[in-house]
């Protein structure tokens, strides 16, 4: 089976290629790249897509999803995260540990891996946990969770409270070359908090979350990193403190990555003011001056991905008062009508964009994905960056609808998600 | 005039006109009160339900004699009587009762913004009896109406609210009421019980007592939690001492200063004895003027005008 995408611009940060190209796929995958890939040749067989206008990238790699299965099927499965995931172009999910059981054993990372090839609708890595239980006490069996196949380690959720264990388990994940995420919020600081800590806050008279319990956890993990050699990633960056931060140890040279989610390049405290749950989430929307400063560690460097966080919940969790509501909200099918704002605003180009959403998640998890390379699996994403929609929940393939989004025109969305060649999502 | 919203959930919300006139319709409505037969027919056939889940001796109080003096039929429920404890959401307990057809529900809730919730559900009126740390909007009518009787007029007054600020609704709710009117109002606390930001809420801050009552006409003490004091300073002991109004810290604002306190008090902690029971306080006025302001609130909210 051969599809020839003829006529897009493609960009694949991996080979510092932008141009106006053919990709051919053969067998699942990417078998040749450039201006005649056909001329000549024999078409018979070969499925061709004219795609001028449209943007073809590497799959996008979300790092960062909360799938819910197990345990929680109700507010979303790894089938409809992987669907959610696909529409909204992405060809690769991280998903978190804090399931119910915690996937902190082989048994659990073999279940979502098998649940996740019977879809067979995105790549699937799941995270598992740094601590047994996610209760920041004893490590997780490393070695036996890598051979099952988990990706990386995290608590996410939760910081890893406890300094000596966080020490012990980047060491230990570095001697099996896996990656660690970490949820920065000191939970001293944030205990009982709802939103963010400032002015309104303090009108609503709801518990602050102050920027200070994510900036010192991100400081230390700075200075674990620092002190052991091995790379840490900041989950989440929300605060222009933990920008500052990760700006100086990377100047440093210290092995640190961040990642960041378009929540907080888009959206400001001052939208809780009605009370609406939509806007729950952790860490807390922040201030405007705060979401400047995601915006500037995009553009400079600081932070090297876009994630989601994709965090799905169900009314049974949002519809009550607001303190006792669920933090979080669904990303898979808005992130990238959102990110490619920043294109348009000139914050980011297309190029740096695309590794931000596909090479270098990719890179920090250490995982074969976001290129276009000869031989490469065919994972590619189609990008219409002209085409205006309106979000709809109701039309969502997530199970969840808790997304603050609703409503809002956006520009720009995927419109074609191809997994090893195969065609997982199609709008054309 | 009419207020411009089917409900009462914030001082935040309210004009100063809308203030004006809820605070001209307590004055007439006050005089009900003092009669033989305390009884007017105003609101013969509406439904007040009063819903509250929290503890309330006064506010619930103040509200059922309200809606009984107009001759409304007022009904009470509290958590430990209803189907909260049997896990009922509040979205449902509220669609419940809007099933009954009230005509007001006046809610007290511990979650902030509660009855912003409630309020988006259903077809008829809210008003905020007490939500979280968020607002307290009758106390702080109540403590205008207080200070005008007794003042005249609300313009250029000085101020002080005093005691923990970071989760008092009422402080929140009189900081917006009172600015509006054109007082000047100081915050004043230990540190620890300041919230972040307030100034820009048009407030002056101090942390010294002695300071914050100097030449006021308003010395408004708030009621410590003592369930919640541990967070934010070491002991009661060390709260009393340098924040109880007493003689000597009264003896700095302004001659003719009102006391005020919303109740309960503790008596020896934020506030001395003899200066709650003392000539300038005027915490039972406070009391009393309640039931006028919320008579005029359900009054408002059921159509009428003054």
């Amino acid at each position: 089976m051969k599809r020839l995408l003829r006529g897009a611009r493609i960009i694949d940060p991996s080979q510092n290629l932008d141009g106006v190209l053919d990709l051919l796929i053969e067998d699942g995958r990417i078998r040749s790249l450039g201006e005649t890939t056909t001329a000549g040749g024999d078409r018979t067989g070969i499925e061709e897509w004219d795609l001028t206008g449209k943007i073809v990238v590497p799959g996008l790699v979300d790092m960062h999803t909360h799938l819910r299965e197990p345990g929680f099927e109700y507010k979303e499965t790894i089938r409809s995260g992987s669907e959610a995931a696909a529409a909204g172009g992405f060809t690769s999910v991280a998903c978190m540990a804090n399931t119910n059981p915690v996937n902190d054993t082989r048994s659990v990372t073999e279940f979502i891996l098998r649940k996740a090839r019977e879809h067979g609708i995105v790549r699937v890595y799941p995270v598992a946990a740094i601590s047994r239980g996610l209760r920041g006490e004893v490590l997780t069996e490393f070695g036996d969770l890598k051979e099952a196949g988990a990706a990386a380690f995290s608590d996410d959720g939760k910081w890893v409270v406890d300094s000596s264990l966080m020490r012990q388990a980047l060491e230990y994940a570095a001697s099996f070359g896996m990656p660690v995420i970490s949820h920065c919020e000191d939970p001293f600081l944030s205990k009982d908090g709802a939103m963010n800590e400032g002015r309104v806050s303090t009108e609503l008279g709801l518990q602050g979350i102050p920027s200070i319990g994510e900036e010192i956890a991100v400081r230390r993990e700075i200075a674990l990193a620092e002190y052991t050699g091995v790379p840490v990633h900041i989950a989440h960056v929300s605060t222009a403190g933990s920008v500052r931060a990760i700006r100086e140890a990377k100047k440093a040279g210290i092995p640190v990555t961040a990642e960041t989610a378009p929540h907080y390049f888009t959206l400001t405290e001052d939208l809780l003011e009605g009370y609406d749950t939509a806007y729950k989430v952790n860490p807390p929307l922040r201030a405007e001056r705060d979401v400047e400063a995601v915006k500037e560690g995009l553009a400079d460097g600081t932070i090297d991905a876009i994630a989601t966080d994709h965090a799905p919940h169900s009314s049974i969790e949002k519809d009550v008062e607001f303190e006792y509501a669920a933090c979080g909200m669904i990303g898979l099918e808005t992130a990238l009508g959102l990110s490619l704002k920043l294109v348009r605003d000139g914050v980011l180009t297309m190029p740096q964009l695309v590794e931000k959403m596909s090479l270098h998640p990719a890179r920090i998890l250490r995982i074969p994905r976001g290129t276009l390379k000869e031989g490469a699996d065919g994972d590619v994403t189609v990008i219409d960056p002209d085409v205006f929609w309106k979000v709809r929940v109701d039309s969502f393939r997530s199970l969840s609808r808790n997304s603050p989004f609703h409503g809002w025109p956006l520009q720009g969305k995927a419109v074609m998600t191809l997994l090893g060649g195969e065609i997982r999502h199609n709008e054309l | 005039m009419k207020l411009h919203s089917k409900d009462i959930l914030g001082m935040k919300e309210l004009t100063p006109g809308e203030i004006l006139l809820i605070l001209d319709t307590a004055d007439s409505f006050a005089e009900v009160s003092t009669r033989d037969i305390k009884k007017v027919p105003t609101l013969r056939g509406k439904t007040i339900i009063n819903l509250f889940y929290e503890a309330s001796t006064r506010t619930r109080t103040s509200f059922e004699l309200a809606a009984k003096r107009l001759s409304a039929d007022a009904i009470n429920i509290s958590t430990s009587t209803s189907s909260v404890v049997k896990g009922e959401t509040l979205i449902d307990t509220a669609r419940t009762l809007e099933a009954m057809n009230p005509d007001i529900v006046v809610i007290r809730h511990s979650a902030s913004g509660a009855p912003h919730l409630i309020a988006r559900m259903v077809r008829h009126s809210v008003i905020n009896g007490g939500d979280g740390f968020h607002e307290h909007p009758t106390q702080a009518l109540l403590d205008m109406l207080t200070i005008r009787r007794r003042k005249g007029s609300l313009k250029g007054l000085e101020v002080a609210i005093i005691g923990d600020i970071a989760h008092s609704r009422v402080a929140h709710s009189n900081i917006h009421g009172l600015t509006r009117m054109g007082c000047r109002v100081t915050v004043c606390g230990p540190a620890p019980m300041i919230p972040r930001d307030v100034e820009k809420l048009g407030v002056s801050v101090t942390c010294n007592m002695e300071e914050a009552v100097r030449n006021r006409d308003v010395v408004m003490m708030l009621r410590i939690q003592f369930e919640r004091h541990r967070a934010s300073f070491p002991s009661i002991r060390e709260y009393a001492k340098f924040y109880c109004l007493n003689e000597e810290r009264l003896a700095l604002a302004n001659p003719g200063a009102l006391v005020m306190h919303p109740g309960p008090i503790n008596r020896g902690t934020e506030i001395a004895p003899d200066i709650a029971d003392g000539m300038q306080s005027v915490i039972l006025e406070q009391v009393t003027n309640g039931i006028a302001v919320r008579m005029a609130l359900l009054y408002l909210l059921s159509g009428g005008s003054p």
